[in-house]
């Protein structure tokens, strides 16, 4: 963002710097690219599959992938792995989408207040933000999930709810640094509000670690609904998502293995995915990472 | 480093203050609060939970329950296990072993490959060893643990029948070899995603390491690569690690606790499952409070450990 604001107005956003660096990074592309695919076919594929993801079919039960009608086979139901599959993604990738979108926006008005006061109320936040990285978060999220309704939005709330201290430790550490930029001194003098100054003048600057931390959030929140789905606290079925479709498959490892093996790797694809292109997008928005 | 060693502990403590806020919000968030185990019970009518409510002081003011209940942790006192009556600490106790033991284990393999990738990695940067490093670890930090852990059963337990499924013994054979065989596989699985972490971290602090002039004076004087890299190199890399072990204690919580399930391993994750299906919300609350303060604590170890070994900790 900070690239493509330099750059002169009349130049398109595909034409600057920060858009040639991504292009010529492969796996961020490679990311792009399946989760492009990944979402088309969660999106068209249950329209073009000749059967329902709910659909239960006795005689059909625990055909293998690629055997028969089932191009991913069936589950211990009989319903089609690939309907299934597909279905799931549309909630999984939902869930993480959700909510990395609410835990970017507290975390964002975390770290921005956090940064810009400073003092009791910028060490109080930031305490905050310690005490809740201390609990591991699954601990976290399985104890809020058990104790409230687990509706597709509590979990994307309860996910969301424990996982914006990253963004906010971001955001705060660029906001202090901009905090004493001349620009931000002119603002002040111009007597511009402390909220304009904020999010007008720092957060349009701080927006480059922000889009990659909130990529790579989308990644982590898939894992975690994919975990707490296969633990059976998240996404009740018969709604299906990647991670309850793992729930059943262990008892039946021996004799079905497709049952795990077709839902993990589709987790494993879309979470690898987003993990290149926030990857890709450090280096094109030039975002000084933990570990590079 | 007396005023170095003094802060740290005020933080830790204030720390620990919060978390048992956080700990507390999260109690009241359940519905029924305190009293939900009772609320399932269908020989409790309304008037039940009222007076116990009461009677247990739940109804006075937010604050002076959070004292009261904080005092109690203080104490030792966490309540009492819902299913069987033990004292909730006792509990934890009985399962503390058996996590520490998966723990301790996978950090070692951890560290030691995480350490020889990551320092391969930079030795030899933007070679094609480090660059498959880095997309390796970026894949392996996007298996979810217990798909990876299914994938390890049915490869070697089912398939090749080499490791053993689950469960950390044999009954009947309480050999240390047999503990050790069900150690390997879920070790292994844990380790995965920290092998990742660690390999990137000693990576970026080879990196800096290399780059330091005592090196090139090392290299001066006419010691062998070999030995600089040994002593100087990997030895000066490893300090901030310490802190890194510690920073990843709750993420390693969080994988043993998926891994136990998967391997039917008797630690804390385990028991904590077993409690959320039983609604045993004092063994869940306690779980939740002892892995924080957990945390807390050995980020608090770490630290005093590095301004031990640092002289320029140490010194100061």
């Amino acid at each position: 963002m900070t690239a493509i604001a330099a750059n002169s107005p009349r130049e398109r956003w595909w034409n600057s710097r920060t858009a040639h660096r991504f292009m010529k990074h492969h796996l961020a592309l490679i990311g792009m690219v399946m989760i492009a695919l990944l979402t088309l076919a969660c999106v068209l594929g249950p329209h073009l599959l000749p059967y329902d993801s709910l659909y239960i079919d006795l005689r059909a039960r625990f055909a293998p992938p690629l055997t028969g009608k089932h191009f991913l086979g069936t589950d211990p139901l009989g319903r089609d792995l690939a309907a299934r599959l597909f279905m799931a993604g549309r909630i999984s990738l939902l869930v993480g989408f959700s909510a990395m979108l609410l835990s970017t926006l507290i975390g964002t008005l975390v770290g921005v207040v956090a940064g810009y006061r400073g003092g009791l109320v910028g060490t109080v936040l930031m305490r905050a933000v310690d005490g809740f990285l201390s609990f591991p978060s699954i601990f976290l999220v399985l104890a809020l999930a058990a104790a409230l309704k687990p509706s597709p939005i509590m979990i994307t709330v309860v996910i969301a709810a424990t996982s914006w201290m990253e963004v906010a430790r971001i955001v705060e550490a660029e906001v202090r640094s901009l905090r004493e930029r001349e620009f931000v001194l002119a603002g002040r003098m111009l007597g511009l509000s402390a909220t304009h100054i904020m999010f007008r003048e720092i957060l349009p600057n701080a927006m480059g670690p922000i889009i990659v931390a909130a990529t790579l959030t989308v990644a982590r929140a898939i894992l975690m609904e994919a975990y707490i789905s296969f633990l059976g606290y998240g996404i009740q079925p018969p709604l299906p998502s990647w991670g309850n479709m793992l729930n059943g498959a262990q008892q039946y490892l021996g004799t079905a293995p497709w049952l795990a093996i077709i839902p993990g790797a589709a987790i494993t694809i879309a979470v690898t995915s987003f993990n290149f292109i926030g990857d890709g997008l450090r280096d094109a928005l030039d975002v000084r990472g933990d570990h590079s | 480093m007396r005023s170095f060693l003094f802060n740290r502990f005020a933080q830790s403590l204030v720390l620990l203050l919060i978390v048992s806020v956080i700990g507390f919000v999260v109690l009241n968030l359940i519905p029924g609060g305190p009293l939900a185990q009772f609320g399932l019970d269908a020989s409790m009518t309304q008037d039940d939970l009222n007076r116990l409510a009461e009677q247990l002081g739940l109804n006075r003011p937010l604050w002076m329950q959070y004292l009261d209940w904080a005092w109690r942790l203080l104490r030792g006192d966490w309540g009492h296990s819902f299913r069987d009556g033990a004292p909730v600490l006792e509990v934890i106790g009985r399962h503390l072993m058996a996590t520490l033991l998966l723990m301790g284990s996978s950090t070692v393999i951890a560290i030691a490959i995480g350490t020889w990738i990551g320092v391969r990695g930079a030795v030899k940067r933007y070679s094609v060893f480090d660059y498959m490093a880095t997309v390796g670890a970026m894949v392996a930090l996007s298996i979810p643990t217990f798909w990876f852990g299914l994938i390890g059963i049915y490869v070697f337990s089912l398939r090749l029948g080499w490791l053993p499924a689950g469960n950390m013994y044999t009954i009947g054979d309480e050999s240390v070899l047999n503990y050790l065989h069900h150690l390997i596989l879920p070790s292994i699985v844990l380790a995965l995603v920290h092998v990742a972490i660690w390999s990137r971290y000693m990576r970026t602090a080879t990196l800096d390491v290399i780059n330091q002039e005592f090196i090139k004076t090392a290299r001066a004087k006419g010691l062998s690569e070999r030995r600089i890299l040994m002593k100087h190199v990997i030895g000066n890399a490893l300090l901030p690690m310490i802190t890194l072990l510690g920073m990843q204690l709750p993420s390693v919580l969080t994988g043993a606790l998926v891994t136990e399930t998967v391997f039917t391993w008797p630690g804390m994750g385990r028991l904590f499952l077993d409690s959320l299906g039983y609604s045993d919300y004092p063994v869940v609350m306690g779980l939740l409070m002892f892995s924080a303060i957990l945390v807390v604590v050995s980020n608090l170890a770490a630290d005093i450990v590095v301004a031990i070994i640092d002289p320029r900790i140490r010194l100061s």
